[in-house]
């Protein structure tokens, strides 16, 4: 692995680049990351003179937008040039390639936004280079916000000039000359390495005016997020750049045509854009030759939870579900049992291990099974999960994340997570689960901006393979993964010997038993904590 | 509030704000190196703020509480967190909590004058056992009494001066 | 032309417009709350929020927001689908859900967009309860009350406040299921630059913003050993009727009167009478300045949304504004001298109550510096709506009352006091006098139209005597605040502006019938205001007869030293900034 220094040579940086120079330093610049990988054992080298990072783990992946991860150093853009960085703008800009062809090329590739929404890239392209406008921006939503999920991080940290080429050609493209990227605060080394890479960039004559002596112009610069996952929605993140409350707008224009500024905008995903660079490089044939008919090229997934390594994985769209969780992933921890699948993050739906196996993890596929492919959140349950416990946990989220605009999803949504709240209390009634399907059904139906519309995917979903564990919260007030500690009776087995510990230990004296006779709780006073479990030396205390 | 900075005539906000920009569209990012600045946005630093970028203030606040990452009181160097989970509150965790309020004069929620102190309520610490806990910064203190809170205080405020 | 379906019905919009709009077309009824479009003032929110116009597109899961979609060629819309009528009814849930639902003793009961929705729909009971936003009633200031508690978040009030008026006091505080509308450091509206124009509560659908009640006020008063005596605003007559099932524009002065009087008011005068009074000391003040070279142009004062206003944005411009008291206050103090003197009555046994289209007179009125001997001019002001609550109240069959006239003294008034409701109307009544004034000779064409309609800045030149004299009129704060601009930076030039700081003028009062949206409304109202002047013989404030009595018994020469100290005020310059 290369360590993330980032000194840098201060040489040539009074120098910008032309065609021929960036040709010439590609070379000598490719011999220097030559020689360090050559010393490491983590990097190698295929036939065609391309790294790969070595190990079952990344060698069973196909990595295209994390193709440089961990294998440049991001702070220095040299390394990045070695890799082909910024040769695609290059080759457009030196051939005097038209706007028109690369939105045509682009449109013909389905890329389709790896944020979630799954709209083909090209096509929002040609709809901004279709508008005349004084001013047209590109901006790289780097708005991660999913809990658990860190694809773009990773893109941003250890990759950032593959994001900056993208908006440029994308700049190129459709005739903008400023690019915003909207990055989380909570992403320090992230925002970092951008700056050092925009500099960098800047210094080299690879972004700001006149790029490689051409007569395109185009500058970026970085705007921070302030805590706030709505304005991972396109026209909240362009709201917050305003300057304003990152609350999604309505949907009378799109933000092809009137977006920042109210000027025709391109709004893409890191991944989405990292992906530019090698279609332009490669061709459109290349690229649809990999994953499937309709959702063509790779998708990175950050697959966390209950599997053995957990971690970034980039397939081919298409690939089986199984495939990343068995044969990438190393398959469930401490021999338990897969339970279901969490796809998209907040706003995505559980598939459940019955169907896992006829998964394939592509858009079409996902949407049938009311998940979705969202930003590549993967989480992997076992038995122990409750799916009504992580229905309530995303509808937490979800709740705390709303912008508040609009009804269905501010009142709601608070009106989902209270039900779902009594329901793993205990106090839920079977009235409750029509009644959560609806609501469900007319938030996903009505709101505003894709929160709202996604948020009760995880509830509908769980509804829709898991409705047997609602019935036995509501109906029997059993949790059977144990986790909803409401619904939990403590309870002191055959095997107590009397020590009389968990008594002592008890915080409200819900314990009774004289010593070395077996000890009774008082399930009506018990308030659930767990310290008699943990504290009894024989194990005799189970739930049930 | 008595942060000193807060006193002070802007002259660095005014500084921040020439460097950042004066359009509309600054404002986060000025939020953003206002609070890295004074440690939180301060009220008057917002009316500063909108006056410079002629925006009415009322937005300047409806901004800052919008965003999760934006704070309006000034945080302690010394964070604590009384559980009020079950287990600790049955234990008296509340007493604890009113105890420590008394002595360091300000309520859960809020950061003592001199910047040392803040209190949150937080939801179970998971060391129900030991109820009531409270814990500072990241340290866990287990069955706590309300009269050992002025010992446990005692050790941060000479760490402090020391 | 786009053709589409709707309901069924083969269907066909011009390019542009909304499903809202193309239903209205085909009488089809989208109930809508946050949408607001107030055509001739250029006025729209689209938040598009509260979801309540959702309908089904044939053929798509997504239901679609007909208020921000436009109509698409061969789109098959259906707004009576059970789908469609089963979403607006959660959505109508869900709101109630966060809702007090003290619908009976709500200020805005019988009035409320919620509560009709939840009417037509049918609500009986909700299927979900749940935790409801808690916040502390702001009824701190003199002329509004906010309850959020009742506040649905469609952001109508934030449109009119930070849109239309700039004045920039409502900002939504917070977010998802705690956001609310609240102002700077969450303020008492006191404490803020809200110039109570009440724009906002013209606006809101619900209880949330709401105006002071002051009619106990006004029963205390009329129960106790004191003369009280009421004035009525040029805009009132023009507006009441509507709170009665009369056609909006309908004139009801003497009717009004009559029930005046039955409310047991012992003189029932009309502001008009004032506004003449205004006229002669304005026109003065600007035929002064004008040959005296003093400091030009001159503002008209007679609003206090305005006034408040200048004194936070403009204060390089504070000692422009004329400084006349506005009308009702010159009212107030004649009638606690000049009448107090006629009807043998010593000030303090004297309770003046203005009956005002506004709800910023209500703040106006406690200013302390408007006041003589430590009486103050005004000591009651209600509004339109609260008049006709108390007409309600005392059981009179408005409609069908005889009509009777204002009282001998101050009471009498000319066409241009009339034309004081509408915008324009006191730069053409000012126009009308200051002429005669400054050349001596008689005006003969009386009407100046351009100064007439809803145009956010109007603007004509007359040559008085050889000089072109530049007139600028704007309603609204936003265009005053545009206006305002321009003169400051020496962009425009002029020798008088009117300013009202409701689009509109008083007409389209804080404290008028609501309008719903219905802006056609506004249009019947001011036409009625002209109408009324054109029928009038005398159309010029200084030819009022009773004015010119004031004048020769008590106040002596037009803007004399008896004028000055009961009809001119002053300004502050000093407010806080936020």
């Amino acid at each position: 692995m290369t360590s993330s220094s980032l000194k840098y040579s201060k040489d040539n940086t009074d120098k910008r680049l032309d065609y021929n120079s960036l040709r010439q330093l590609k070379e000598e610049a490719y011999k220097n990351l030559k020689k360090r990988v050559l010393k490491d054992d983590a990097i190698g080298i295929n036939e065609n003179g391309t790294f790969y990072l070595k190990g079952d783990y990344y060698e069973k992946q196909l990595r295209i937008a994390l193709r440089n991860c961990g294998i440049i150093d991001p702070g220095n853009i040299e390394d990045s040039i070695a890799t082909d960085g910024y040769k695609a703008l290059a080759d457009l800009l030196e051939n005097n390639v038209s706007g028109q062809q690369i939105v045509d090329d682009m449109t013909r590739a389905n890329l389709r936004g790896r944020g979630g929404a799954g709209f083909n890239a090209g096509r929002k392209w040609a709809e901004a280079l279709s508008h005349e406008a004084p001013h047209k921006y590109i901006v790289c939503n780097a708005d991660e916000g999913d809990p658990g999920a860190f694809m773009d991080r990773s893109i941003l940290e250890l990759d950032p000039h593959s994001v900056l080429e993208g908006m440029a050609i994308a700049g190129y493209a459709i005739g903008a000359d400023k690019g915003f990227i909207y990055v989380r605060a909570e992403y320090p080394l992230a925002v970092r390495n951008l700056k050092i890479a925009i500099n960098q960039a800047m210094e080299k004559g690879l972004l700001g005016d006149n790029i490689l002596g051409s007569n395109f112009s185009f500058s970026i610069e970085l705007r921070l997020g302030a805590g706030a996952f709505v304005c991972g929605e396109a026209t909240a993140l362009i709201e917050s750049i305003e300057g304003h409350r990152g609350m999604p707008r309505n949907k009378i224009f799109r933000t092809a045509h009137k977006g920042l500024f109210q000027m025709p905008t391109v709004l893409n995903n890191v991944e989405t854009l990292a992906n530019v660079h090698m279609i332009m490089l490669n061709g459109v044939d290349w690229f649809r030759s990999i994953g499937t008919k309709d959702s063509p090229g790779t998708k990175v997934f950050s697959v966390v939870g209950k599997v053995l390594n957990a971690g970034l994985v980039e397939v081919p769209m298409g690939t089986p579900l199984t495939s990343i969780i068995y044969d990438i992933s190393g398959g469930i921890k401490n021999n338990k049992k897969l339970k279901a699948v969490q796809t998209g993050g907040p706003s995505g739906g559980c598939i459940p291990a019955s169907l896992v196996e006829s998964t394939t993890v592509d858009f079409e596929c996902l949407e049938s099974l009311g998940s979705i492919m969202g930003s590549g959140g993967m989480v992997v349950m076992d038995e122990d999960d409750c799916m009504v416990d992580i229905a309530r946990f995303f509808m937490e989220f979800t709740v705390e994340e709303s912008c508040g605009k609009c009804t269905p999803c501010r009142v709601g949504n608070k009106r989902i997570l209270e039900t779902l709240d009594r329901i793993t209390q205990g106090q839920g009634s079977e009235k409750d689960l029509p009644y959560l399907k609806e609501l469900s059904e007319v938030i996903r139906d009505t709101s505003l901006c894709g929160l709202g519309q996604a948020a009760t995917n995880p509830v509908l979903s769980t509804l829709r393979y898991f409705e047997n564990e609602y019935i036995s919260h509501v109906k029997n007030k059993r949790c059977m993964a144990k986790v909803c500690r409401n619904l939990l009776i403590y309870f002191v087995g055959e095997g107590c010997i009397g020590c009389g510990l968990c008594k002592i230990n008890c915080p409200v004296k819900c314990i009774e038993g004289e010593r070395k006779i077996r000890h009774i709780i008082d399930p009506e006073k018990c308030i659930k904590c767990g310290t008699c479990m943990e504290k009894c030396p024989v194990h005799a205390i189970t739930l049930s | 509030m008595c942060n000193n900075k807060v006193k002070d005539d802007f002259t660095e906000l005014k500084h921040i704000i020439d460097e950042t920009g004066h359009e509309e569209s600054a404002l986060i990012s000025i939020l953003h190196k206002t609070q890295e600045y004074y440690g939180y946005i301060p009220r008057q630093a917002q009316g500063f703020i909108a006056h410079e970028l002629k925006i009415p203030a009322s937005k300047v606040y409806g901004v800052v509480s919008f965003y999760s990452y934006f704070v309006e009181k000034p945080k302690g160097k010394y964070q604590i967190s009384v559980c009020l989970g079950t287990a600790c509150y049955v234990k008296g965790a509340a007493d604890v909590l009113k105890r420590l309020e008394s002595e360091l004069g300000i309520k859960f929620g809020e950061t003592t004058p001199d910047l040392k102190f803040s209190i949150a309520q937080t939801r179970c610490l998971g060391d129900c056992s030991n109820a009531p806990v409270l814990m500072i910064n990241d340290k866990l203190y287990s069955k706590v009494s309300p009269d050992e809170i002025p010992l446990i205080l005692e050790s941060y405020k000479e760490e402090v001066s020391s | 032309m786009i053709d589409f379906t709707i309901n069924g019905i083969e269907a066909s919009v011009e390019e542009g417009t909304t499903i809202l709009d193309a239903a209205k077309k085909y009488n089809i009824h989208i109930p809508t709350l946050c949408h607001l479009k107030l055509h001739d003032l250029n006025v729209e929110n689209a938040s598009a929020s509260c979801r309540v116009c959702m309908v089904e597109e044939e053929g798509k899961n997504k239901m679609i927001a007909a208020c921000s979609t436009r109509v698409k060629k061969g789109m098959r819309i259906r707004t009576d689908s059970i789908r469609a009528i089963r979403t607006r009814r959660m959505m109508i849930e869900l709101l109630l859900s966060d809702h007090p639902k003290d619908c009976l003793i709500c200020p805005k009961n019988g009035k409320c967009e919620l509560q009709n929705l939840a009417a037509d729909a049918g609500i009986r009971s909700l299927r979900c309860e749940g935790e409801r936003r808690v916040c502390t009633i702001d009824d701190d200031s003199f002329s509004i009350i906010r309850d959020m508690n009742k506040c649905i978040l469609c952001k109508r009030c934030e449109t009119m406040c930070n849109e239309v008026q700039t004045v920039g006091v409502l900002t939504d505080v917070g977010r998802g299921f705690h956001t609310v509308v609240g102002t700077v450091f969450d303020r008492p509206m006191h404490s803020t630059t809200c110039t109570f124009c009440g724009q906002c509560i013209a606006v809101c659908p619900t209880g949330a913003l709401t105006e002071v009640d002051n009619t106990a006020d006004v029963w205390d008063a009329i129960s106790s050993d004191k003369t009280v005596i009421v004035q009525t605003a040029p805009a009132v007559r023009v507006a009441l009727g509507e709170e009665f099932g009369m056609e909006p524009g309908t004139v009801v002065t003497g009717k009004m009167v009559t029930a005046l009087k039955n409310m047991g008011f012992d003189y029932v005068y009309d502001t008009n009478f004032a506004a003449d009074v205004t006229i002669v000391e304005e026109a003065s003040e600007f035929a002064d300045r004008f040959k005296n070279g003093g400091r030009l142009p001159i503002l008209t004062s007679c609003c206090p949304s305005w006034i408040k206003f200048v004194e936070h944005n403009f204060k390089e411009l504070i000692d422009i504004p004329s400084s006349c008291k506005s009308p009702h206050e010159m009212f107030g103090s004649l009638a606690k001298s000049y009448l107090a003197e006629k009807l043998g009555k010593k000030p303090e046994d004297i309770v003046v109550v203005s009956v005002m289209p506004c709800v910023a007179k209500k703040y106006e009125a406690q200013r302390p510096e408007l006041g003589n001997s430590g009486n103050s001019d005004v000591d009651i002001v209600i509004s339109t709506r609260e008049l006709a609550r108390m007409i309600v109240d005392s059981t009179q069959d408005f409609v069908n009352l005889p009509d009777s006239s204002f009282d001998r003294f101050m009471g009498q008034s000319t066409g241009a006091g009339t034309i004081f409701g509408s915008t324009g109307g006191v730069a053409e009544a000012t126009l009308r006098t200051a002429y005669e004034f400054l050349t001596g000779e008689e005006l003969k064409e009386v009407n100046f139209t351009a100064l007439r309609g809803f145009e956010k800045i109007k603007e004509t030149t007359v040559n008085i005597g050889g000089t072109q004299i530049n007139v600028a009129v704007a309603s609204g704060l936003g265009n005053a605040r545009k206006l305002l601009n321009d003169v400051r930076d020496g962009i425009k030039q002029y020798h008088i502006i009117e300013i009202m700081a409701c689009p509109g003028g008083c007409i389209d009062g804080g404290g008028q019938p609501y309008m719903h949206g219905n802006t056609e409304i506004l249009t019947k109202r001011m036409n009625s205001i002209y109408n009324i002047d054109n029928k009038k013989h005398i159309r010029q404030s200084h030819k009022n007869p009773e004015v010119l009595q004031l004048y020769n018994e008590y106040l002596g020469e037009f803007y004399g030293e008896k004028a000055h100290k009961l009809l001119h005020t002053h300004f502050y310059a000093d407010r806080s900034e936020i």
